[in-house]
This record gives C-alpha cells, structure tokens and sequence, in this order.
C-alpha cells in the first residue's frame, strides 16, 4: 500500500482531521515555529518582562527594610523608612512602565503572529484536495481559522510571557529566600517538589477537555451552518423542529465538554494553594524551631512568610498559565490539524509549465475509487486530440463527473494516469494547468460581490470592457441589459439573488473569461432554457474553435453537435464514436437518444 | 459625548449581567457564596498568619522557647484556612464556569432557533458567516464577563472584610487604603471609555474574518477550478491583518492599564508602610498589626483586579449581547392563522393577482393568475430568469406575495396555521440540498426514523424516485451517510432523494421545480411515468423545459418577464404563443438547421 492510499484511508476512517500524534510540547513548538512573529524583539520583550517582575520583589523586600531597619530601634528610623518608600514608589512607577511597554510589544507579536498562522491555514484548505476539504464540514473548517486561532491568542498574550515572568520570579525568590535561610528555602521546595510530578497528569487531563471542547464547537458551527445554508428547504419540510433538536444536541454537547473541561481545571487549580498552606505552616514551625537555635532573626523569619507569597503567586500563575496553555495547545492542534493534513494533490516541485496551445489529453489506464469506497472508474483509456468537441454521456452515478475531475486534476487517478499534451498531470505546475484547463461544475458557486466581480474572477487582470465582450460573445447581452442594475447586480450569497439559470450564465461566463485551452463543461448548462441554451452552444462554437471542449450533459443536444461521444457506464466507456454512428448501432447510446428524442419531441 | 457612551457601555454591561443572574439565580448564588468563602478566607490567611507572628512566633523569639501546643494550633489553622480556600476557589470557578456555559448554550440556542424562524428574505440579506459568528463569537462575548463576575463579586465581599479588618486594627491606616479604592474605581472607567470602541471594532472584524473564511470554503470548487488559491489568501489575509491591527489597539489600551491596576495597590502598600511607621513612632499600634495590614494589602494586590477582568470584558460584552439582540429582535417573521389545510385528495389551487419582488422596487412577478382543478398537471415554463422558482416559492408559502394572493383549497396560505402549508405542500428545490445526515433521516426528516412502516415508506417513495437501485448498493443502505450536503453523491444521485423527500409525504400538492435536470433522460422518463402512475392523489406543478415533461402536463402556464404570457394546453401554445414555441422547441431547430448545413456542405462537396 502506497503512502498516499494510507493516508486516504486514514481520512475515510477519522473523518475530521487530526494532527500527527504530538506531545504537548512539540505542538507547541511546532506552533511557535509556525508563526516566527512570536519571537520577533523576543529578547526586548523578555528583558522588559524580567524588569516588570522585579518590581514585583520591591514589596517583600520593602518589608524586610523597614522592619529589620526601620523599626530595630526602639523608635521607628522615619527618614529611613521615608526614604525607602519613596525609592520603592519610584521603583514600582518604572515597573508599570515596563510592564506597558511589554504588553504592547508582546501583543504586535502575537498578533502578527495569530494573523500569519489565520493565513497559512486558510491557504492549506485551498491546498487541500477536494476529497479532504469534503470529509470536514464547511463550519468546521472555518472555526479552525477563527475560533481555534482564538484560543491561541489568550495564552500567547498572557501566558506566555508569564511563564517566562514566572520563572523568573520564581528565581528570584529561591534567592532571596536562600540569603535569609537556606533550611528554609529547602523545606520550600521540598513541599512543592511532588507537584512537578502530580501537574503533568492533570495537565493531560485538561488538554482532554479542552481538545473536546474544540472539537464540540465545530460540531456547533457545522449545525448551526446547515441550519443557515438549508433555510429554504427546512421551510418548506416545516423541519424546524428536527433543525432544532439538531442544533441543540450540538450545543448541548458543546456545554456539557466545556463544563466538564472547567470541572477539571476547577478541581486541578487549588492544590497549590494547599500545598502553599503547607509550606506557610511548615516554616513557621521550622522558622521558630530556627529561631530558637539563634540561627534566625524575627525580622529575617518574618520577611521569609512575605517571600513565601512571592513564591506561591509565580506557581499559582503558572498553574494557570499551564491550564490556559492546554486550551491554546488544542487550538494549535485543530489547526496544526489542517496544516497537517497532507495537500495530497499538491503542486509539483518543479512542475512543467506548459506552452499554451491546442491541447491534447489522454487517459491512460485509469482507475478511480473514492476513500473507502467500490471503485467507480474502472480502467478507462481515452484519447482527447485537439481542437475536438466531446460529448460525455452516460446514467447518473456512472462517474462522468468523476471524469471530469480527474482531468482537471482535482484528484489524482488510483491507478494509470492521465496526460496532458504528453506529460502526466501529476508533474504539470498548478498555475499551468488551471490556466489551460478550467472546469464549470454544475453549481455554478458565485461570491457575495457584484456581477462584474464575480465574472472578473476567472481573469482579474480583465478590464470592464473585456468582460462586455466575453458576454457579448457569449451572446448574453439582451440578459445583461435586462438587469436593473447591469455588471454592477449584487449576486447575494452563494449567488442566490440570481435565478439557478442566471447563475449558471455567469458561472460559464466566468470561466470563458478565463480563456482555457481546454474547457470542461459538467452539466454547465443544466438550469438554462433550452434557447438560451442553444444559443450558448453556438456562441462557444464559432469562438472556441481551435480549443477542446469536454461537455458533460444529460440533454443530448450537446452530444448531437459534438465530434466524438464518449458513454460512460458503470464506470468504463462502453462506447465512443460521432453521434451520427451512435445512433445506428443498438446500445447504450442508442438507448439515451430514443429516451431524449421522446422527451423532446411530443 | 464619550463618558456618555462609556456610561452607557457600562450601564447596559451590568444590564448583561443582570439577565444572566435573574436567568441562573441559584448558581450565581452558589458561586458567589464560594467566592465569598474565597474572599473572606483570603483576608483569614493573613489574620492566621499575623496570629501565628503575634502569638507564636515574636513571642517565642522573645522568650526563647514556645509551646508544641501553640505551634501546632498555629499551624493547623494556617492550613485549615487553605482547605477552606481552596474549596471556594473550586466551587467559583466551577459554578462560574457552568453558569457562563448555559448563559452561552441558551443564546446559541436562541439564536438558531430564530434562525429557523425568520423569513427566508431576512436570510437572503444576512451573509452565512455572519450569522455563524452571531451564533459562536458573540454568543461567546455576551457572556465573557461571567466567568470572572462571581470573583469579583467574591473580591467585593474580600475588600468590605479587609476593610472591616483594617478598621479593627487601626482607623487612620484604613482610611489610606479607602484612598486607593476610589482611584482604581477612576481609572477602571476610564479604561471602559478608551477600550470599548476598539473592542466593538474587533468584534466585527472577527466575524468579517469568519465571513470570508466561511464564503471562501463554500466555493472552495470553484476557487481550485480557476487557480484562485492566491487571490483567495490575499483576501482573507487583509482582513485577517485588519483583525490584527483592531487586537494590537485592543492591547495597547490593556497594557497600558493593566500594569496601572496592578500598580495602584502595590503603592498602597507603600503607604500603608509610611503612615505606618508613623503610627508606630506615635505608639497609635504595634508591629504586628502593620505587618498584617501590609500583608492584607500585598493580598488583596492579585483579586482586585478580577474587578477589571470583568470591566474590561464588558464592552465586549455588550457588543456581543446587541449582536445577538439583533437576531433576536429581528421582526418580519411569518405570521400564522389558524385554518388548517386537511382536505382529502389532490389540492386546488389558485393565485389571483400576485405581485412580488425581493426588492418591492422591482417586481420580479407582476399580477400572476391562474387556477388549477385538483388533481391536474400543470407545467410552469418559461425562459430563464422570467419567475418560475419565484412562483413555486409563493406556492409552498415560503414567501409572502406583495399584492394578491395564493389559494389552496379556497384557504389564502397566510390564513394557514403554522406547518399546515408543509403537511400538504411538498417542494422539491431547484438547488438541491441534503443534510449532512443517513439516506433515510434526509428522507424521513420529522418522521419518527426507527418505525418499520417509515421504512417501507421511504422505500417506495426511492422506487418512485428511481433511487431504490443505488441506495441499496450503497455500504450501508438507508443508513449511509451522505456528507455534508450530500458531497459523497452524484448530482443526479442528491436530486432523486430530494425527490424521495418529496414523494414521501404523499402531498396533496407536489412542486418539482426543475427537480430531474440532473438525471439522465431515461430515468426521467422512468420517473415521470412513475409519478402520472402514482400521482393520482396529488395536484402536481412542474416547471420544465424537457419536451417529456411538459407533454405529461394537463395545461402549461407560460411566463415571460414574470407575467403569465399564456395558459393552455401544450398543443394550445405551440399553436398561438410565439415565445412559448421558440423555447420548447429550440432543439428541433437546431438539429434541424445543423441538418441543412450538413446537407448543403454535402451538396458543395
Ligand atoms: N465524494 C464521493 N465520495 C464517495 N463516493 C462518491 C463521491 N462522489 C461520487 N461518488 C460516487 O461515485 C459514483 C460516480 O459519481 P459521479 O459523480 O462521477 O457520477 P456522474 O456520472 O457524474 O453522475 P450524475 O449524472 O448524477 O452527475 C457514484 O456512484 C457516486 O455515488
Ligand atoms: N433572492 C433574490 N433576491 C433578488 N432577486 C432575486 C432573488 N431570487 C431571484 N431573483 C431575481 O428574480 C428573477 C426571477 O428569478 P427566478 O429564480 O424565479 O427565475 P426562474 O424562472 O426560476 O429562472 P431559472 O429558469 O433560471 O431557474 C430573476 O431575475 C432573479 O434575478
Ligand atoms: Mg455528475
Ligand atoms: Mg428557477
């Protein structure tokens, strides 16, 4: 089995997409790595951070001045204790500084870094091949460039760095600690060591929930879409309720694994301040049991419970900074997800460009099953030379437009390949191929934007005039004069402020525009009155002379003026040859047309 | 101008919260109750350990010796005060957490709900990925401040018994903390008044970003068919980038004040330790009630700024919760009567003067009307763009005419109770569309899925459909699943279940709108024969171009330009309507001139 059967079966099997089996750490390295905004000015930023977590200190140390200074004597040294506090004012002034400047900082970074990573996920769903982007949900999808993004940017704004503070602080505090009592400080640690052991596997817990959590809010977003996208059809089944209840179970899986996921973190977060409580205890027994043997003054022993805050809060930070990094890190994973996702019909390295020109194609041996399914195509062999005009027709479901997207490469073929002008797809560069052939697919998709827009985006670099003439060409023109408000008519959604014929006009004006060698035609035409039809067929006629045509249609008109026919069934060509011949010989074809003929003539 | 709009930020903020706490009083209840354990045993901890300092340790250091008893007192209560801690921390941050949860499930489901519920017109004006965010983002938004609220609720019962306690100890100490307390009141409002206009600007681009990834993704197709990767990322990127620059202007306002929150209590700390001093020269108080206030004040540095968590999540909130309110304010929802359509047999139909355009401006029918006796065929043809689909959405009541009205059974469907019209009528589509969901649930739909007879049911409605074939070669037979919106078939495949959908419910009106374009012509005919067979009991209106089709019809509606140009039977038509005979029969011409010029070549070769 070839590494890519693998992975489709993989796909065909999980459904959504996961990330590679990655430990927490790794995805997080491999996210930083992803966004190299994050550690752009890293070092400014982490020098202001260690110099906002120093203000931090002046508190307990403040403290310890006053009260082993200040107040030694039998009356309080006021200037002193003036002096220190006017010093520590300034102090923490500078510190709140440091901090802005940080924040800022660290911000621009992040950000950046957010809106980069937005981009190349959103650019590898493009990448994607059409069978990967069909096995998640549209709303899926979308929440992995926005929502998950999110939940990135919570802890890489404030946790980050604060883990970074944290430790620091952390550091600082052993120190300090150390210097007014060693015995101490180790009794400290001593008490917090377990937790470097017990955190880990709360964290993994966590990471659950919250991947869960992830995963339920694609689940809403996918419901919640087709609850959107089907209005029409939900109206006119009156299944409002059913639409519902659908909705509902989505969300209410999406509350029960956010709850659940808090519970952990609620139950999780207290145990520092336990242990925190534990060690407070452990040192005033020790501290006086010190005391006692004179190897620790009260001011020193006092100071230390102040020092204790100082190295509690950074661990308490850091509980939290972990939990929030677990919520990031299931981010990162639905969205490393994507870009994990192999692109397996990618661009070629140092694909061919080919010349334009009269092209040729060629199936060689081609067979085709979809993930996890019966084969549909089954080794078919076809020869397409140029300039010629191809009918395909055939029953539906007998993979004619399985056909059409091996040839414009949407897929890759399971076993034979396909050839254009000689040379395999597979090796033909993407900005090449989409330039030579362009496919209409039978639901013409069309932007919320004007018509004129929409049509520009076969060519962009087509001017308004261009465009005029593409549909003068296509003989349009009487359409477009029609409309209320000519190339500047909103289309609406998904185009549906047009009718299904209108939208299938602009769908094939589209591609005309675009100006392919060799264009493909699936069902293009399905919705369109059969005049205007006609017209069109003649209109691309008269000006694609000297290009190939694929058109797929159920209306045999099309087969009629072609110059070769090809009949799919069941997955094979079972007949090919000029319509004229066709017809003569009993068959498949021979079939079709006397059905079509019925339908008609009356 | 801008305190106004900060007030009132702010005013409508605490309204938010205000719903939220009348809608979950008991967990509130509950979660403030823990917060205020938190709080209170907060301020314990430093009492247990200036008890421990004032009673233990100074004393001990005094005299040289202590008590195992006092110790071990001393120590049991420091922890003992930790547990109690530590359990209010769980249950607010549980509760909370549970709380903002069912706020944000209820307004998801809300939401949708009158999604389901608003005219297919408001729909038409709303872009998908929008109303996606309304139901994720703001959903999310709206309630964000909930979940530090019991905290801060938890920091305020914390800053009355730290005040308490301070006052207990020594009233001029107290009276340089209360000094502190109103300045961060200051500051956090003008935090409020700097932050909400960008927040508000962040909200929308967040979801100007979910709308493009949304759109983007749908003709994902076509955007691979034509090479548009590129172009596609440009787009999204700049957007993307806006959303970047709204956050980092979000973030330069919270690091500015953030630190200054942070900073505010440390100097009072500071000053604590200053007028301290003095008191302690004057002999107004002792050491260890300065060391405990400090400590109080070090303490209360941390949770006082979970009361700017939940301000600075506010306007944020507010943008969401009126994002949200727009949805659900939005009016124009169908209104429903109370006549039932429960008639026997096939349906009788009628439209009398109907009038309608999606803009009013520009009427895209004018003055439809026609009749038709139950149980007759009627073909709706007409060129494209001339108001077909229109009219069949009339019939099946999902819009509205502006002027006349529709009639079934003498009933106007706006006089119709709700889902009477969609027990009677069934439309299939002329864009089909499948739910993500088995073969049978897109059948069955409301059906009750796991009944045997629902089962024979769909069955025969796929045999009517000519699906029965390929449905039972599929893996897993009624129960595979089709993908989202039926990816995983042909075209031709998605259009006959939409046609099962239909033929199941037995309507007593059927509309197929366009509803075979997609199937080869021989099972088109193996349908329409199956459906004149069995469509005895149901009026039928297709519309059409196929020859086939219409010749099953009893009478054709011809429409141009959205106006009903004739009405008749088939041969009627061809006889007297110039444009009708043009359509239906373009096909022959063209064959037929194709013939001449192959002749006539012939004839100059
Ligand atoms: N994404 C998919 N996953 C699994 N099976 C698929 C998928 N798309 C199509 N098929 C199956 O492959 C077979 C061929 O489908 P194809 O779309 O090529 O048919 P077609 O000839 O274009 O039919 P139609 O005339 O109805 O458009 C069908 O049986 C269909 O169910
Ligand atoms: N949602 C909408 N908003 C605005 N205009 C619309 C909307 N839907 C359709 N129209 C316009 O109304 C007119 C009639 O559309 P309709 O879909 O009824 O045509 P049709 O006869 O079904 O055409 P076709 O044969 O192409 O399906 C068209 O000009 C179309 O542009
Ligand atoms: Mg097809
Ligand atoms: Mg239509």
């Amino acid at each position: 089995m070839t590494a890519v059967t693998q992975e489709r079966e993989a796909v065909a099997a999980g459904g959504a997409m996961r990330a590679a089996e990655r430990s927490a750490l790794e995805t997080l390295r491999h996210g930083l790595r992803l966004s190299p905004e994050f550690r752009r000015g890293l070092g400014g930023t982490a020098v202001l951070a260690v110099l906002a977590t120093l203000g931090k200190v002046i508190i307990p140390f403040a403290v310890q001045q006053v009260i082993d200074h200040g107040l030694r004597g039998a009356a309080p040294d006021v200037p002193f204790i003036r002096n220190m506090v006017l010093l520590c004012g300034l102090a923490v002034l500078l510190t709140a500084l440091a901090g802005y400047l940080m924040n800022v900082r660290l911000y621009r970074a992040t950000e950046s870094g957010l809106a980069t990573l937005r981009g190349k996920g959103f650019r590898h769903v493009h990448d994607l091949s059409v069978l990967t982007q069909n096995s998640e949900r549209r709303g899926s999808l979308v929440s992995r460039v926005t929502g998950d993004v999110d939940q990135i940017s919570n802890f890489m704004q404030w946790g980050g760095l604060m883990v970074i503070v944290a430790a620091g602080q952390l550091l600082i505090a052993t120190i300090v600690m150390a210097v007014f009592s060693w015995q101490l400080t180790l009794l400290v640690w001593a008490c917090f060591l377990p937790l470097i052991f017990v955190l880990p596997r709360f964290q993994r817990l966590v990471a659950a929930g919250y991947t869960a959590v992830r995963e339920r809010t694609g689940d809403v977003l996918a419901a919640v879409s087709e609850s959107v996208v089907g209005s029409a059809v939900i109206r006119a089944y009156g299944s409002e309720d059913r639409t519902a209840r659908r909705v509902d179970a989505a969300v209410d899986g999406q509350r029960a694994a956010q709850t659940r996921a808090q519970k952990i973190v609620g139950l999780t977060f207290p145990v520092t301040e336990l242990v925190a409580s534990v060690a407070l205890a452990g040192v005033v027994l020790l501290g006086v049991e010190l005391g006692l043997h004179g190897s620790i003054t009260e001011g020193r022993l006092v100071a230390f419970l102040f020092l204790i805050t100082l190295f509690i809060s950074p661990l308490q930070t850091a509980t939290e900074v972990l939990n929030e990094a677990q919520n990031a890190i299931a981010g990162w994973r639905r969205i490393l997800g994507v870009l994990d996702s192999p692109a397996d019909v990618a661009d070629p390295e140092n694909g061919v460009t080919l010349p334009r020109g009269p092209i040729s194609v060629s199936f060689e041996g081609v067979g085709f099953s979809y993930p996890g399914g019966v084969p549909v195509l089954h080794d078919v062999s076809v020869d397409i030379p140029p300039r010629t005009r191809v009918a395909v027709v055939g029953e539906t479901g007998s993979g004619k437009t399985t056909f059409a997207k091996l040839l414009t490469r949407l897929m890759d073929p399971v076993s034979g390949q396909v050839l254009v002008d000689g040379i395999d797809l597979r090796d033909v560069k993407f900005s090449s191929l989409r330039e030579r052939i362009v496919m209409v697919p039978q639901d013409g998709f069309l932007f919320d934007a004007t018509l004129e827009d929409n049509i520009r985006f076969g060519r962009p670099s087509a001017t308004t005039e261009e465009i005029r003439l593409a549909l003068t060409e296509l003989g349009l023109t009487d359409w477009l004069d029609g409309l209320p408000a000519g190339l500047d008519t909103p289309v609406g959604q998904r185009g549906e402020s047009l009718s299904a014929g209108e939208r299938q006009l602009l769908a094939l004006a589209r591609a005309y525009l675009a100006d392919p060698d060799l264009l493909l035609l699936d069902e293009a035409t399905s919705a369109v009155d059969p005049a205007t039809e006609v017209r069109i067929a003649r209109a691309l006629d008269g000006v694609t002379r000297g290009r190939t045509a694929v058109s797929i249609a159920h209306r045999l008109s099309t087969a009629e003026a072609a110059d070769e026919v090809l009949v799919f069934q069941h997955g094979r060509i079972v007949q090919r040859g000029p319509h004229a011949e066709l017809v003569e010989e009993p068959g498949v074809y021979a079939d079709l047309y006397a059905s079509w003929t019925s339908a008609t003539r009356s | 101008m801008s305190s106004k709009v900060s007030t009132a930020v702010m005013r409508q903020g605490l309204k938010v919260i205000g719903v939220a706490i009348r809608t979950e009083p008991r967990v509130f209840t509950a979660a403030v109750l823990s917060s205020g354990l938190y709080g209170v045993m907060t301020v314990a901890s430093s009492w247990a350990l200036g008890r421990a300092t004032e009673h233990v340790v100074l004393p001990a250091f005094r005299e040289g010796r202590t008590s195992a008893g006092a110790l071990t007192t001393a120590a049991l209560l420091i922890i003992g005060v930790a547990v109690l801690k530590a359990l209010g921390i769980m249950g607010r941050r549980i509760l909370a957490g549970i709380m903002q949860y069912r706020m944000q499930a209820a307004s998801r489901r809300a939401v949708t709900r009158q999604y389901l519920r608003l005219p297919l017109a408001w729909h038409h004006r709303h872009p998908t990925g929008q109303l996606l965010s309304n139901a994720s983002s703001d959903a999310e938004a709206a309630w964000g401040p909930l979940a530090p609220l019991p905290m801060a609720v938890g920091v305020i019962v914390m800053l009355v018994t730290a005040a308490v306690a301070i006052l207990v100890t020594d009233p001029v100490l107290a009276i340089v903390g209360f000094l502190i307390f109103p300045a961060i009141a200051v500051l956090n409002l003008i935090y409020q008044r700097k932050l909400s206009p960008l927040a508000t600007r962040a909200q929308q681009l967040r979801a100007e970003v979910s709308e493009i990834a949304h759109e983007s993704f749908d003709g994902a197709l076509v955007v691979k068919t034509l090479g548009r990767e590129d172009a596609e990322t440009a787009r999204f990127q700049a957007k993307a980038d806006e959303l970047r620059d709204a956050n980092i202007a979000v973030g330069r306002v919270r690091g500015l004040f953030d630190p200054m929150l942070e900073a505010l209590p440390t100097l009072g700390v500071l000053a604590v330790l200053l007028v301290g001093a003095l008191r302690l020269q004057s002999g107004g108080m002792v050491a260890g009630e300065l060391i405990e206030i400090a400590y109080l004040f070090t303490l209360l540095a941390f949770p006082i700024r979970a009361l700017g968590w939940v301000l600075a999540e506010l306007p944020r909130s507010v943008v969401g919760w009126n994002r949200v309110q727009d949805v659900l304010d939005a009016s124009g929802s169908m209104e429903y009567g109370t006549a039932r359509l429960d008639g026997h047999g096939p349906a009788e139909i009628e439209m009398s003067g109907v009038t309608y355009g999606y803009d009013p401006e520009a009427p895209v029918l004018r003055d439809v009307g026609f009749g038709v006796t139950p149980g007759r065929t009627v073909a709706v043809v007409g060129p494209t763009g001339s108001g077909k689909s229109t009219l069949t959405q009339l019939l099946a009541r999902l819009i509205d005419p502006d002027r006349g009205a529709v009639r079934v059974d003498g009933t106007d469907l706006r006089e119709a109770a709700r889902g009477a019209v969609s027990e009677v009528v069934a439309l299939v589509p002329q864009q089909t569309f499948l739910f993500d969901d088995s073969v049978r649930g897109n059948i069955a739909l409301d059906r009750d899925t796991h009944d045997r007879s629902t089962d024979e049911q769909v069955w025969a409605a796929l045999r009517l459909a000519q699906a029965d074939g390929f449905v039972a070669a599929l893996p897993e037979g009624l129960d595979t699943r089709v993908g989202e919106r039926g990816a995983t078939l042909s075209g031709g495949q998605r259009q006959r279940i939409a046609l099962a959908r239909a033929l199941v419910r037995e309507p007593r009106l059927l509309i197929l709108d366009d509803a075979t374009s997609s199937v080869d012509p021989q099972v088109e005919k193996r349908i329409l024969y199956g459906l004149r067979e069995g469509s005895a009991r149901s009026t039928v209106i297709v519309v059409a171009y196929r020859m086939a089709t219409i010749a099953l019809a009893d009478e054709v509606v011809y429409l141009e330009h959205g106006a009903v140009a004739d009405h008749g039977t088939h041969e009627e038509l061809l006889a007297r309507c110039e444009g009708y005979r043009n359509l239906v029969t373009a096909y022959e011409r063209e064959e037929a001139e194709r013939a001449a010029i192959e002749s006539d070549e012939e004839v100059v070769a």
